[in-house]
């Protein structure tokens, strides 16, 4: 007893097209604005993609799910924290939903893959995380439709070099994230650093995603003063962990990422004294971020880092260009010349934009305390400012045109000098 | 059924797939192509599983070495992109089976788990070198491949892509049936059943090994100029060891031995994890439910269903006490 050839070949005719029919949606509504937020909900990085999700929907929830006068329709898509699916994904959100702009990406990888799927489909693209430096530098002519809205990986490290040689420190070793984020964040220390008269006298790179730094620890140099680390998502909380359980007592500053508010809140009182660099802190002491925090707080039961306000501010600057453009989605074009024209009063500080689409913005050097905040009682752990540098730009203070001139930073780059 | 109503059968499904899809949404026609670059990876799983009886865990470096291939010729040297097109595929293809025949030395030699660890770890190796050779690859960042080749036929087009991805589909599918159906295949299962056997009868089974062992190299140096060019992006990440897992266990949820089953589990696989995940956020739990259900009940994958179909009715139909003999085998 046998299906005929007929049989079979009608089966798998109406199973195909059932699958296939699963995959013919209903055209968008066109009036809404229709906006794509490409983040990574499973994998690796999960907490951050879920820290992202949360700042974009906390100001949606605030302002009653209207940017600047229009409805919004919010896609969440999930990365998986792969450069690869966050393209399928990215053009899933254009070719099925008609975004009218995609947003997001982690990874400095997720950015340079992200961003020609915005040139290829005329869509906007508005990095809020991925800080790859060179979409906003030597490589924004091919980008067209893209703009950042939070930092380049360089930016808040050019403050921290010339922080560190203020405070007298001489030789540093760098341990960092071994992948473009990593090399861009310790390139930028270095070359300040060694500019005021630091030396940068060893690089370590663990790889991406590593949590046993075990093999990497031994080998710090003793003679170095200071350590400069660069850990993302969850080797973060693990390195200082590790590092004080191996008895090196080396003090620490770090790119902000080290020591995003969310883990600091978790972490053990080893972190304490610890300092990083970035631009926005949970605990910045301005009436906008308090009530942000606690906004946060009250509705996910956790501290917002810097994933969350990323988002939370792009949404804002969403908000106002629209509002700008009348209520509607002007076209791509448009739209990113608008948000250029900005001038954002956002939770992390006054924001701007330069002529390379990039922001400008406060730097805060950030140290680890505990201490009771926002009118709370019990002590907890947070990143008190310590110093602010105003009106960063990605270039600092080395002008736009001299600064294009050298290569972006590599694992090679600035090429390390006083290492052995 | 007969051999004859077997390749009708698969004939009539592709003729209906290249039917529809193009008339699908062009999100639709985007996952289908890149279900169509895995089930060619899958099949060459599937030369190696199915037929050889070697479980390769490192088919990943074919298709990176292909891809990479491709993506250095296109950004540095703007080759390929018109009819040298054809020229790259071709250096692909001999480029994987290069690669697969240095690497054959060392892991033909070895069977089972042995051969597993040893494709697994000179996979990894070339995703170091992926991660590694900044110069040459751009490290993690990847290569971006700004545009499609253009020969007449703008490939630009996803729906002329999806044809041309699809040919050489059905292109690699005939190919490798004809493969397997000539005695060298025949040998092959040999092998698979019992090597000692076809020793004694005097086959030199290393070199067979060997050589299905290269072919299944430069079939994944096909799938990886496709998938550089599907993808506009080939980074390590497309060179990880999930890509060999993925395109392992396609083969197990198609049916090993089958070629066809490849191309179902591709379908399967890409369909829960890039069209469910649109859906759902539970999707990880569905995909893995379907592995785990298929590899405890479906051990022959589902294109073992209709067998197990018709023993489930067979034993039906006996229990009910039907007289007369069921035909054994149609």
């Amino acid at each position: 007893m046998t299906y005929n050839l007929a049989t079979r070949a009608g089966f798998a005719l109406v199973s195909a097209c059932l699958a296939l029919t699963a995959g013919l949606a209903p055209a968008a509504a066109q009036h809404n604005l229709r906006i794509g937020l490409l983040s990574p909900m499973t994998g690796f990085l999960s907490q951050t993609g879920q820290d992202m999700t949360h700042g974009f929907q906390l100001y949606l929830e605030e302002h009653h799910g209207m940017l600047g006068g229009a409805k919004v329709d919010l896609i969440v898509e999930d990365t998986q924290g792969k450069p690869d699916t966050a393209v399928t994904k990215a053009k899933k959100l254009v070719l099925q939903d008609h975004v009218d702009m995609f947003i997001g990406g982690v990874l400095a990888s997720t950015g340079y893959a992200l961003a020609p799927v915005s040139t290829e489909e005329k869509t906007v693209y508005i990095s809020s995380i991925a800080a790859a430096d060179d979409l906003t530098q030597r490589q924004l002519d091919k980008y067209p439709y893209f703009i950042r809205t939070t930092w380049t990986s360089s930016q808040v490290n050019h403050p921290l070099g010339q922080w560190a040689c203020e405070q007298g420190y001489k030789k540093a070793v760098a341990i960092a994230a071994d992948y473009a984020f990593g090399y861009e964040s310790v390139g930028g220390f270095q070359k300040a650093f060694e500019a005021c008269g630091g030396k940068v006298i060893q690089k370590i790179w663990p790889p991406l995603g590593n949590k046993d730094f075990g093999p990497f620890i031994p080998t710090i140099k003793s003679d170095a003063d200071v350590i400069y680390l660069l850990m993302v998502g969850p080797m973060a909380p693990q390195f200082p962990k590790q590092l004080r359980e191996a008895g090196v007592k080396l003090p620490i500053i770090a790119g902000g990422t080290s020591y995003d508010d969310y883990n600091v809140a978790f972490d053990s009182d080893v972190v304490i004294g610890d300092v990083s660099a970035l631009m926005y802190s949970a605990a910045l002491q301005t009436p906008k971020n308090e009530t942000f925090v606690k906004a946060f707080r009250s509705k996910y039961n956790e501290v917002p880092g810097y994933y969350a306000e990323a988002n939370y501010t792009t949404a804002q600057m969403v908000d106002e260009a629209i509002a700008k453009s009348g209520g509607k989605f002007p076209g791509a074009e448009q739209f990113i010349k608008t948000m250029l024209g900005l001038k954002i009063d956002a939770v992390r500080g006054p924001v701007a934009f330069d002529d390379m689409r990039n922001p400008v913005e406060n730097i805060y050097i950030r140290k680890v305390e505990k201490t009771a905040l926002f009118g709370d009682t019990k002590p907890e752990l947070w990143n008190i400012v310590i110093k602010t540098y105003p009106d960063v730009g990605q270039f600092w203070t080395y002008g736009k045109d001299a600064f294009l001139k050298q290569p972006v930073y590599s694992r090679d780059f600035p090429p390390c000098k006083y290492c052995e | 059924m007969s051999q004859k109503a077997r390749i009708l059968t698969v004939a009539a499904v592709l003729l209906v797939l290249a039917f529809i899809i193009p008339l699908s949404t062009s999100f639709v026609v985007l996952l289908a192509t890149r279900a169509l670059v895995f089930a060619i990876l899958a099949m060459s799983v599937d030369i190696l599983l199915g037929f050889a009886g070697l479980a390769s865990l490192g088919q990943a470096a074919y298709l990176s070495v292909g891809a990479y291939l491709t993506a250095i010729l296109a950004s540095k040297y703007q080759f390929g992109l018109g009819w040298d097109f054809w020229l790259v595929v071709l250096l692909a293809i001999l480029l994987g089976a290069a690669t697969a025949a240095v690497f054959g030395l060392f892991a033909v030699r070895a069977t089972g788990v042995y051969f597993l660890m040893i494709t697994l770890a000179l996979g990894q190796c070339v995703w170091g070198l992926a991660y590694r050779w900044n110069s040459l690859t751009n490290g993690d960042n990847g290569i971006n491949l700004t545009s499609r080749p253009n020969f007449g036929l703008d490939l630009t087009n996803e729906r002329t892509f999806f044809f041309l991805v699809f040919g050489f589909f059905t292109v690699t599918l005939l190919m490798l049936y004809v493969l397997v159906r000539s005695p060298f295949g025949r040998s092959l299962e040999g092998i698979r059943e019992r090597e000692l056997r076809m020793q004694i009868l005097g086959y030199n089974t290393w070199l067979h090994k060997y050589i299905a062992f290269i072919i299944a190299g430069g079939v994944g140096g096909l799938s990886g100029v496709l998938w550089a060019h599907t993808n506009g992006l080939v980074s390590p990440d497309t060179v990880v060891l999930t890509t060999s897992v993925d395109a392992l266990l396609m083969v197990v949820l198609g049916g090993a031995g089958s070629l066809v089953g490849a191309g179902i589990g591709s379908a399967i696989v890409f369909g829960l994890r890039e069209y469910l995940s649109t859906l759902v956020p539970w999707w990880q739990y569905v995909l893995g439910g379907v592995y785990v259900l298929t590899i405890l009940y479906m051990p022959m994958g589902l294109m073992g269903l209709p067998a197990w179909i018709r023993q489930w009715r067979a034993a039906q139909s006996r229990s009910a006490g039907d007289q007369g003999l069921l035909p054994a085998q149609s």
